[in-house]
């Protein structure tokens, strides 16, 4: 398989047939927490794809490179990979904290875009699950870099869709006992559904 | 047990290095932050909801610095919280004039004919979408009650088909000015306690033909007022709220409204009542 096949499997992959929110369901709280409006969506999707892109990078930096094989110190020959959720952890943490340090210096306005999305993001589970399916592939650097940016597209275009969605159903006559969250979630399942037809494409 | 400690070392060496980088960009990279706008977030509920349309409660508190939003746009605060903020900031701002919201329409169901039946979605905008809404005046009330689902202070409540503004509890904060569709609501100072509950600039025969309390620009209260108490636009007069002296509740004994858009606030909340004549 040529390399340009391969990176083409890997992004229709990771947008379209697995996902990150519709397929694997992973990052479902910012997914039904600011969806309400889609310019909080944007704002979010703005910041998960920068955050992801880095955070892929960065971690499969580390995984390559300290994990993956043994390290050999004075004689010993030490595997560290049982560290490794920890380790993700701690780098992905520190990088939003660092990047949100120096957004606001260099670039206040971006800073100001992203606003409070970017250190929600610590704690959004789909940063942390690229980072540990980049390892379980086996990515090199490259490879994982992309597939980071492309899942957080994939992230971002299904957080779009649901909020577009989400502002139609705000007009919606919806039955009570199905108002606000039960509708939400429904709408969620069936665009979850739609997205399960790509199944089988790569 | 070697494992174990190359471990411990490992997540120490990291840890430490991630936290000394922080710590020395965090150094490099400092801005300096209006102190004022840390007050103001302290002060503030700290709630996060972005009921304001802010993303969070620090973004809030710079916008009411730089003046973007008054502090009562806050949906969460209550009026002591958004006092003491107004107060921490009032002082170097200067002091400002207490606004109230008025809904300046007195259409209810009994007072303007209602033209059309409309089954859709209880909601100004949408009502106004279609044909000009149900009420016969193209200019006033739809009382679906937009404005009301606005207010963060239930202040605004529909009495038979028709806005009306508690002042008790209005702060003028101003949130639900733009929900109207039809424009009716106009934040005025607190101290004026008389307005004319009429919007239509049409002519006073078409809008008597609609409603029984329409401003036909007869001028009764201009004479009986004061000079520049009044603006007459149009086919409708309107109160100066710029004026050196606002008018009093005294003029509605001595204007003699023939319509009875002249109305003090509370005049307004029972516009039937007030239209028997049992509340001033």
């Amino acid at each position: 398989m040529g390399e340009v096949q391969q990176y083409l499997q890997l992004t229709i992959g990771a947008v379209l047939v697995y996902n990150f929110v519709l397929a694997r369901f992973l990052g479902i709280c910012p997914f039904l927490g600011v969806s309400k409006r889609l310019d909080t969506a944007l704002g979010m999707s703005g910041a998960v794809i920068f955050v992801m892109t880095l955070a892929s990078f960065v971690t499969s930096l580390i995984y390559n490179y300290l994990l993956k094989n043994p390290i050999s110190l004075g004689g010993y020959s030490i595997r560290l990979d049982f560290l490794q959720i920890i380790l993700f952890i701690l780098v992905i943490a520190s990088l939003v904290q660092l990047v949100e340090i120096v957004l606001q210096k260099i670039s206040p306005p971006l800073y100001s875009a992203l606003g409070i999305y970017l250190p929600l993001i610590t704690t959004n589970c789909a940063v942390m699950g690229v980072a540990t399916l980049n390892a379980k592939q086996d990515y090199q650097v490259g490879q994982a870099t992309v597939f980071g940016f492309f899942s957080a597209v994939g992230f971002a275009l299904a957080l779009v869709l649901f909020s577009s969605l989400r502002e139609r159903l705000e007009l919606a006559q919806v039955p009570k006992p199905f108002q606000g969250m039960a509708i939400a979630l429904i709408t969620a399942g069936i665009l979850s559904m739609t997205f399960i037809g790509f199944s089988g494409l790569c | 047990m070697e494992i174990f400690i190359a471990a411990v070392i490992a997540m120490a060496v990291i840890g430490l290095v991630l936290g000394g980088v922080i710590g020395i960009t965090a150094r490099l990279f400092r801005v300096e932050v209006d102190p004022r706008i840390e007050l103001v977030a302290e002060l503030l509920p700290g709630a996060n909801c972005g009921g304001c349309g802010k993303a969070g409660c620090a973004d809030f508190a710079k916008s009411v610095v730089t003046g973007e939003n008054p502090p009562g746009k806050c949906p969460v605060a209550s009026r002591e919280q958004v006092a003491a903020i107004a107060q921490a900031l009032g002082i170097e701002a200067g002091a400002t004039v207490k606004k109230v919201a008025v809904v300046l329409c007195g259409g209810d169901r009994n007072q303007e004919k209602v033209q059309t039946l409309y089954n859709g979605v209880s909601d100004c905008v949408s009502a106004s979408l279609i044909a000009g809404g149900p009420k016969g005046c193209a200019y006033g009330c739809l009382g679906m009650g937009s404005c009301a689902r606005a207010c963060p202070f239930n202040a605004i409540e529909v009495v038979n088909g028709l806005a009306v503004v508690h002042p008790r509890l209005c702060v003028g904060c101003g949130a639900c000015v733009e929900t109207c569709p039809r424009h009716l609501i106009k934040l005025v100072p607190r101290a004026a306690k008389v307005h004319i509950y009429c919007s239509s600039p049409e002519k006073g025969a078409a809008k008597m033909k609609v409603c029984s309390v329409p401003c036909i620009a007869c001028r009764k209260c201009v004479k009986a007022g004061e000079e520049e108490q009044f603006v007459i636009d149009g086919f409708k007069v309107s109160v100066n709220y710029d004026a050196a002296s606002l008018v009093g509740t005294d003029i509605l004994g001595r204007a003699k409204c023939p319509t009875g858009c002249l109305l003090s606030e509370t005049g307004h909340l029972k516009i039937e009542a007030a239209q028997t004549g049992e509340v001033a």
